[in-house]
C-alpha cells in the first residue's frame, strides 16, 4: 500500500477516534437521568430551551423614566442586577446580555417555575420607607405629598421624598412569627443606613412609616421608639414563597429603571423532551430511508455512502461539542436536511463513474476521473447553501441560529466524509488487485 | 447509468429526453403558478406569526379529547384563534395581545384548569412578541433575505461570468421561494421566523440544482461546438436527470419523517421544505436550463 494511502487512512482513523472522545461525555450524560439545576463537569452537547425547557425573555430597560443624571450606564446596571437575582434564584447556565440599546436577553434554562421566575426578574423592587401625613385631606393633597395604595386595600397619603431606600439595606431575610406568625422580612441595613434609621425613627414617635414596594404600601407601622440598631421587618400577610422571592430581590437590589418584558418564550419540560423524541426519531427514519435507498440504487457502492454519511452525523455532533454550540429542534431539522443532502457529493459521484465506466473506462481509471470531475461541481452546489446557512447565522434569534449552525457543519464534514473518505476506502479496497467490474 | 451503456460519449450520445421541447408548456404553468401566488401574497391576508406582528401564542396539551367549542367558550374573553392537533390532543391558541397584558399565562392557565380539570390542562408553550419585536424581527428577516438572496447572485454572478446563466438562475430561484411561499399562504400557514428560515433554505437548494445542470452543459458545450444546441441542453439534463431526481429523492425522503413525526412546532417548516425542493427540481430542469436555452441558441 503507498504512504500517501496510509497516512490518509491513519488520518481517518485519528479524526474518528477524536468524535467519538469528544461525544462519550455527552453519550454518558444524556443516558443517566438528571436534575435539570444540574451541569456536568465535561464539555457535552447542549440543548436549547426548546428541547430541554425554559424561559427566553426579552426586557427592555424603559430608560425614559429615569432622570437625566441617573440615565448614565442604566442599562449595564440593570443587567447586573438581574444576573444577581438569577444566581439567587439557582438556575445553571443562564445567559444574560445586552442586546441593543436597551434591550437585555435572559435565557434560563430548565426552571420549573417560569412564572415565578419571570415575576423575580421583572420586579423593580424599589423599597422606600415613607413618611405617612395622616391629617392631610383626599381632596386637596398638599405639596411634596402623594397618595399611595395599601396591599391590602385602602390608601394613604405619603411625603413623596423617601427617608430611606433599599440602596441603604445589607440584607433581608425571611422569618416566620411576628404579630401574624405569618413568614415576615427582617431587613438590615448598612451602618450609614442604621445610623439614618435612627434619626428617622427617633424624630417621629407616634407617627406611621409607610413601607413602600414598587409604589405599593406593603405596611405602614406606627414608629414606637428610636431603632438605633438598623432592623427593620416588613409584615404584609405574605405566604412563604412570596416572602422568599421579596428577600431575593430585596438582596439582589433595586433595579435603576423598570423593566418591561417585550418577549417571552416559555417552554415546559415535556415539551421539551416530547420535541426531542420526535425530532430524534425524524432523524432516525431520515436517516434509515437514505440508508436503504443507496444500496438499492447504486448496489454495494452505496453501503460506502451510508458509511460516509454515519460518519458525517458522528463529525457534525462532535463538532457540535467542540464550538460549543446549542441543539435546538430547527438543529435537528438542520441535520436532517444533511441527511438528505450529503448523500448528494456521494450521488454526484457515483453518477459520475457509472458515466466512467459506460464509456468504457476500466474500473479503477472511471473511480480516479469520476472523484476529478465531481468535484468542482459538489464545491459549487455546496457553496450556495453555505452562503444561504451564513446570512441565516447572522439573523441571530437563537433557534435559527441551531438550524444554520447544524446545516453549515454537515455540509462542510460531509464534504470530507463523501470526498476524502470514501475515495481513501476505495482506494484501500481496490489495492494490488485487478478489478474488472465495480458493483455501481 | 444503465441505459448509456452502449453509448460512446455522454456529449455525443442520443439525446435523452426532450426537455427543451416542453418549455413553452413549462413557461406558461410556472407563469402562471407564479402569478397566483404574487396575487395571493399581494392581494389576500397573510396570516403572519407573532413573531412580526406581535401576539401571543399558547400550546396547551390535554389528557384526553375535548370539544373545541368549549375551548372557545373558555377562553372567549381573549378571543384566540385556536389550530386543533387532535392526534396529540394539542391545541394552540393565537392571541393578539402581547405585552399590555403580563399576567395572560397565569390568567389562560387558570381558566383552563377551572374549566377543563378533568382533561388536566397543561400549557406546554407560552411565547410572547411585543409589536417592537416584531418590527425588529422583520428588518431582521428582510436583512437575511436580501442579503442571502444578493450574496447567491454574486456567487452564480461571479462563478457563470454574469450574463444569461446567473439570471435564470436567479428567475427560478424566485420562482421556487415565491410559488412556495404563494402555497403556505394559500393554505393559510402561519409565518413565523421559522418559515422565513425555510425559504431562505430553499433558495440556497435551487441554485444548487441549477448548478450541477449548468456545470454540465457548459461541459457539453465545449466539448461539442457543431452540434444541435437544443440537443446538448437536453442530453445535459439528462445526464445530471438521476443525480437531480436522486438528490430530491433523498432529501425528501429525510424531510417526509420530520413533516409526519416532528411535532407541532416543525411541521410547517417541514412542509415548506418539502414543497420547496419539489418546486426547486422541477424549475431546475425545466425553467432555468431552458432560459438559457432561448437566449444563447440565437448567437
Amino acid at each position: 500500500m503507498p504512504k500517501s494511502l496510509q497516512y490518509k487512512i491513519i488520518l481517518i482513523l485519528c479524526i474518528v477516534g477524536a468524535a467519538v472522545y469528544c461525544l462519550y461525555p455527552s453519550f454518558i450524560w444524556y443516558s443517566q437521568k438528571h436534575d435539570p439545576s444540574e451541569t456536568s463537569a465535561q464539555k457535552i452537547l447542549k440543548l436549547g430551551l426548546d428541547l430541554q425547557g425554559g424561559v427566553r425573555l426579552l426586557l427592555e430597560v424603559e430608560t425614559e423614566k429615569v432622570p437625566a443624571d441617573e440615565k448614565k450606564d442604566v442599562v449595564e446596571r440593570a443587567l447586573e442586577i438581574i444576573r444577581n437575582r438569577v444566581d439567587q434564584f439557582g438556575v445553571s447556565e443562564p445567559l444574560i446580555v445586552k442586546q441593543g440599546d436597551k434591550w437585555i436577553v435572559v435565557q434560563l434554562p430548565g426552571v420549573k417555575d417560569p412564572q415565578k421566575a419571570i415575576e423575580i426578574i421583572g420586579k423593580t423592587a424599589m423599597l422606600e420607607f415613607k413618611l405617612v401625613n395622616e391629617k392631610a385631606d383626599f381632596e386637596k393633597i398638599p405639596d411634596g405629598f402623594e397618595a399611595l395604595d395599601k396591599k391590602d386595600g385602602g390608601r394613604l397619603i405619603v411625603k413623596s421624598t423617601a427617608e430611606l431606600s433599599g440602596a441603604s439595606l445589607s440584607n433581608a431575610r425571611v422569618e416566620i412569627g411576628g404579630s401574624y406568625n405569618l413568614p415576615y422580612i427582617s431587613l438590615e441595613f448598612t451602618k450609614e443606613g442604621a445610623s439614618k434609621f435612627a434619626a428617622v425613627t427617633g424624630e417621629n414617635i407616634n407617627k406611621q412609616l409607610a413601607i413602600v414596594l414598587d409604589g405599593i404600601i406593603q405596611s405602614a407601622p406606627v414608629i414606637k421608639s428610636r431603632i438605633p440598631d438598623g432592623k427593620a421587618i416588613i409584615e404584609g400577610m405574605f405566604s412563604m414563597d412570596e416572602a422568599k422571592y421579596l428577600a431575593i430581590v430585596l438582596r439582589a437590589g433595586a433595579l435603576p429603571a423598570p423593566v418591561k418584558i417585550i418577549e417571552n418564550r416559555t417552554v415546559g419540560p415535556s415539551l421539551g423532551s416530547d420535541s426531542i423524541k420526535k425530532g430524534a426519531l425524524a432523524a432516525i427514519i431520515g436517516f434509515f430511508a437514505v440508508c436503504l435507498f443507496m444500496p438499492a440504487y447504486y448496489k454495494k457502492t452505496g453501503f460506502l455512502a451510508d458509511m460516509a454519511l454515519a460518519l458525517n452525523l458522528l463529525l457534525l455532533c462532535a463538532a457540535m461539542v467542540l464550538i460549543g454550540a446549542t441543539m435546538t429542534m430547527p438543529g435537528i431539522a438542520g441535520i436532517v436536511l444533511t441527511i438528505g443532502m450529503a448523500v448528494d457529493a456521494n450521488v454526484l459521484i457515483f453518477a459520475r463513474i457509472r458515466e466512467e465506466i459506460a464509456i468504457g473506462k476500466t474500473p479503477l481509471v472511471a473511480i480516479d476521473t469520476g472523484y476529478e470531475k465531481a468535484l468542482v461541481t459538489i464545491l459549487d452546489s455546496n457553496i450556495t447553501t453555505l452562503i444561504a446557512a451564513a446570512f441565516l447565522f447572522q439573523f441571530g434569534s437563537g433557534p435559527i441560529k441551531g438550524f444554520a449552525i447544524t446545516l453549515s457543519i454537515g455540509i462542510i464534514s460531509s464534504m470530507f466524509t463523501a470526498i476524502f473518505v470514501t475515495h481513501a476506502v476505495w482506494d484501500a479496497a481496490v489495492f494490488g488487485k485487478t478489478i474488472k467490474k465495480i458493483s455501481i | 447509468m444503465k441505459e448509456n451503456k452502449k453509448n460512446t460519449s455522454p456529449a455525443t450520445d442520443n439525446n435523452g429526453i426532450k426537455f427543451i421541447q416542453f418549455r413553452k408548456k413549462a413557461f406558461l404553468l410556472s407563469l402562471i403558478f407564479f402569478a397566483l401566488s404574487i396575487f395571493i401574497i399581494a392581494f389576500t391576508k397573510i396570516n403572519w406569526g407573532i413573531d412580526f406582528t406581535g401576539g401571543t401564542v399558547a400550546q396547551i396539551k390535554f389528557d384526553k379529547q375535548i370539544n373545541i367549542e368549549d375551548l372557545r367558550e373558555s377562553m372567549k374573553s381573549y378571543n384566540p384563534t385556536i389550530q386543533e392537533f387532535p392526534k396529540s390532543f394539542s391545541y394552540i391558541l393565537k392571541f393578539s395581545q402581547s405585552e399590555e397584558t403580563q399576567n395572560l399565562s397565569e390568567e389562560v392557565n387558570k381558566k383552563l384548569t377551572a374549566d377543563f380539570h378533568t382533561s388536566s390542562p397543561e400549557i406546554m408553550r407560552f411565547e410572547m412578541v411585543g409589536p417592537v419585536v416584531g418590527k425588529f424581527l422583520i428588518k431582521a428577516a428582510l436583512y437575511a433575505f436580501c442579503g442571502a438572496i444578493f450574496g447567491i447572485i454574486l456567487y452564480v454572478g461571479l462563478r457563470f461570468r454574469g450574463g444569461i446563466w446567473g439570471l435564470a438562475a436567479v428567475a427560478a430561484l424566485i420562482h421556487d421561494v415565491a410559488i412556495t411561499f404563494g402555497i403556505l399562504c394559500f393554505m393559510k400557514i402561519s409565518i413565523d421566523l421559522i418559515i422565513i428560515t425555510a425559504l431562505l433554505f430553499i433558495a440556497g437548494y435551487s441554485v444548487n440544482d441549477t448548478i450541477v445542470i449548468y456545470d454540465r452543459i457548459r461541459e457539453n458545450l465545449r466539448r461539442a461546438e457543431r452540434k444541435n444546441i437544443s440537443d446538448i441542453f437536453n442530453s445535459s439534463i439528462t445526464q445530471t436527470l438521476s443525480r437531480t431526481l436522486i438528490t430530491s429523492l433523498t432529501t425528501e425522503l429525510a424531510i417526509i419523517p420530520l413533516f409526519i413525526f416532528g411535532g407541532e412546532t416543525i411541521h410547517s417548516f417541514s412542509l415548506a421544505l418539502l414543497l420547496g425542493v419539489l418546486i426547486g427540481t422541477y424549475s431546475s430542469i425545466f425553467i432555468a436550463s431552458p432560459l438559457v436555452y432561448i437566449v444563447i441558441r440565437k448567437h
